[in-house]
């Protein structure tokens, strides 16, 4: 390799400084022609000191690991204050997404809200309106679970057909956490719900409100309130202090910088619930009320932002799977454009509504791939082709799509995102 | 909150006992707190206040206050929401969805723009401008005459083309049988081609294999932005203050090098330029006649103007509810100072 770390983060730095060695990365296997300097040489690291304890009182990643980022892809909207930008699924591994790393979505901007300026209010159908502070919130019987949140919007650019090339674009809108604080029975039983009251209208403290309508049913069943994503507090870009959490429903239903929660006996068609996440058929019509994320998978790796870079042999091929309805079962992987399918290796058996890690060990030749993974869950529901879900919707959708994603390995290793017959 | 609801909230908790499943916590809400917030209006009309408008007077509203990103008459600028036009568009390829062709209730407009608009001075509306500016909305989409008197009495009989365009979601019965069957595993297909490349299009940032990204990542720490004109008495820390406030003026200006018009003017070299003379800007009325006037972008001018823009340009098409805090003004001037043309 090379003395310069910093080349190694990049792809033709890393390329170059293969090149630089000869053959020492071509395979495992291989026998070393020259001693590798790395080893027989005293480095720097290895003689003189790091840094201190008092140098980051809270850590950043590594400088090496600065390209993986959120991204944003400037087409798509018309400023960044109402925007998305992408998770770098690529570049992570195991299942839960760092604060810092997950991807956004604001309405009107990301608001800083202190805890001490931070009010809910619970009012409608209740016997009592009530006002809590964050302090408050703190002392109601807490719990801790782990879900995912896509954006259903996910995957829609890939609608008419290919157009992203990285599984952070076309799948980056998702991330994983696991979120402690208090559910919504907990706190709408403290205000007395009444019997006419099956509906929750829900909206957050910035100018967007992004209010939206939540069944009483779904509200009561599984719905908290966070406020600690991976045991420290929410970021202000996912929410701070206190966000809704929808375990296996789209994402817009997560309102961030929750102040109010209405106990209704209709939903307010809200423009989030109307004008958008709504989704529009081939004849015109569009179906409402589409809030279950269906189930869906993508391998992470290899993809168009992660060639392959060593040569012939071991691969591990990654990626992620997730279903709004329950829990993985199964995800089946194909090297051939959906042709034949084996079995994946599943990290850890599959939670309800959090996002699972699966793994096929391969060995690879140098062979052209097109890559796909599928995924089943606990309700028998199989990850569908974009053809079938076109069949069904037609084009003009934009919400939803969890078709099967298709990457096309070249003998170079490089990918590219396609669409196969 | 003030401390006298501090104190009738520990006498009212010590006065109460909790009731069995209850815990206690929080306090009651008062009628003026719960009037603030609960301002969502539903399909039947439950939440709109008492009030009126028509499309005449909504039109100087929506000129004033709207048409800097959604156009002068609701056509949309660039890639900011279209709010008229595209009828008969929703079983066409790229169908355009407005309020007149797709959304179903006139109720979640009164609510939306009441709520959240307009953009970066949401909640500054009074009722009636509102029921105007919906009226001009309505009138845009050729839904209703420019006289039509929009108002809390009959909003919620108005029905829109595409209310009855909606329905359940049928994934369960549509698609569910479908995607449940035994996944194949061998012999799924005869052949397979590829149909489509996304390299085709090319819409994706950045090359992949370009060491773009991490120079990215590391510029902050070496040098942030593009050449900046910096006078030797500004503090590198006050524009560095200010490029982060600038951030809520980005959604309409853009500035420094390869900066274009977008809702808001270009900025470079704007200190102690005349006001409204920038090329290739269209200006509003008020605007031009204040530059006519002499106005100058001087330190004092920008402080008032950016504290509250309506206070020194009355009908300015900056919708910009304005910065509070002094020190916010002082960055994001030494920030703007630090670009010349």
């Amino acid at each position: 390799m090379t003395n310069e770390p910093t080349n190694g983060t990049t792809r033709r730095g890393f390329l170059a400084a293969s090149a630089a060695t000869g053959t020492a990365f071509v395979a495992g296997g291989a026998a070393a022609q020259i001693p590798d300097p790395l080893i027989t040489e005293v480095q720097e690291w290895a003689s003189g000191l790091g840094l201190g304890v008092d140098d980051a009182p809270y850590g950043m990643p590594i400088r090496f690991e600065g390209d993986v980022v959120r991204r944003n892809v400037e087409w798509l909207t018309a400023d960044v204050i109402s925007s998305i930008n992408f998770t770098p699924i690529h570049a992570l591994d195991g299942t839960i997404t760092p604060q810092g790393c997950a991807f956004e979505r604001h309405h009107s901007g990301a608001i800083e809200l202190a805890k001490e300026d931070y009010r809910l209010m619970i009012n409608g159908l209740v016997e009592t309106p009530l006002i809590f502070t964050y302090e408050d919130l703190e002392r109601f019987p807490r719990v801790t679970r782990t879900c995912f949140l896509e954006c259903a919007a996910n995957s829609g650019m890939e609608w008419a057909g290919a157009q992203l090339n990285g599984s952070q674009f076309t799948h980056g809108m998702i991330h994983n956490m696991e979120y402690t604080g208090v559910t919504l029975r907990t706190l709408l039983d403290e205000a007395g719900i009444k019997p006419e009251g099956n509906w929750l209208y829900v909206e957050g403290a910035d100018a967007s409100s992004n209010g939206r309508s939540i069944p009483m049913e779904k509200a009561l069943d599984d719905c908290m309130i966070a406020f600690k994503a991976n045991g420290e507090a929410l970021r202000m870009e996912h929410g701070y202090p206190v966000r809704l959490v929808v375990p296996g429903w789209e994402g817009n239903l997560w309102v961030k910088w929750l102040r109010r929660m209405e106990v209704t006996d209709a939903p307010v068609e809200s423009r989030e619930e109307t004008s958008k996440y709504t989704d529009t058929m081939e004849n015109g019509t569009s179906r409402k009320w589409t809030w279950v994320m269906d189930a869906k998978s993508v391998i992470t790796a290899p993809s168009p932002q992660m060639p392959i870079k060593h040569g012939h042999g071991p691969l591990v091929i990654t990626g992620l799977a997730w279903s709004g309805r329950g829990a993985v079962t199964g995800v089946d992987v194909s090297v051939d454009g959906g042709k034949t399918w084996a079995k994946a290796r599943l990290a850890a058996p599959g939670q309800e509504m959090a996002l699972t890690r699966f793994y096929f060990d391969y060995n690879w030749q140098g062979e052209e791939m097109l890559l796909q993974s599928r995924v089943t869950d606990s309700t028998g529901y199989v990850q569908p082709t974009k053809a079938q879900l076109r069949e069904v919707r037609g084009l003009n959708s934009v919400y939803h799509n969890n078709a099967i994603q298709t990457w096309w390995v070249k003998t170079n290793g490089e990918a590219e995102n396609v669409e196969v017959s | 909150m003030s401390k006298f609801l501090n104190l009738a909230l520990a006498a009212s908790l010590l006065a109460t006992p909790a009731m069995a499943d209850k815990l206690g916590l929080g306090r009651a809400a008062l009628p003026e707190e719960v009037a603030a917030w609960d301002k969502d209006v539903r399909p039947d009309g439950k939440g709109l206040p008492v009030g009126s408008g028509d499309a005449l007077v909504g039109e100087e509203i929506f000129a004033d206050q709207c048409a800097s990103c959604h156009g002068d008459f609701a056509e949309g600028i660039d890639n900011w929401p279209k709010l008229a036009g595209g009828m008969n568009t929703l079983d066409r390829k790229d169908p355009l969805k407005t309020v007149g062709s797709y959304w179903p209730h006139v109720s979640t407009v009164w609510d939306y723009v009441n709520r959240s608009m307009p953009f970066g001075a949401a909640q500054t509306l009074a009722p009636d401008d509102v029921y105007a500016i919906v009226a001009y909305i309505l009138y845009s989409n050729d839904l209703i005459e420019d006289d039509f008197v929009l108002s809390h009495e009959n909003l919620a009989d108005f029905e829109l083309p595409n209310a009855g365009g909606f329905f359940l979601d049928d994934r369960e019965t549509t698609e569910y049988p479908q995607f449940s069957a035994p996944a194949c595993m061998e012999n799924c297909k005869e052949s397979v081609e590829i149909t489509m490349h996304a390299t085709v299009l090319d819409v994706t940032p950045n090359d992949l294999t370009d060491d773009a990204p991490v120079e990215e990542a590391e510029a902050p720490a070496q040098a942030p932005a593009p050449e900046p004109v910096v006078e030797a008495t500004v503090d590198p820390a006050l524009i560095a203050a200010g490029e982060k406030v600038f951030k809520k003026c980005a959604a309409c200006h853009q500035v420094g090098e390869g900066a274009k018009h977008r809702v808001g003017p270009t900025l470079n070299g704007m200190i102690n330029r005349t006001a409204g003379t920038v090329d290739g800007f269209k200006y509003s009325d008020s605007m031009l006649e204040a530059g006519a006037g002499g106005m100058i972008w001087d330190d004092a001018t920008l402080h008032a103007y950016l504290e509250k823009p309506r206070d020194v340009v009355p009908k300015t098409k900056m919708s910009f509810a304005g910065l509070k805090k002094s020190e916010d003004r002082d960055a994001v001037i030494a920030y703007l100072a630090s670009f010349g043309e």
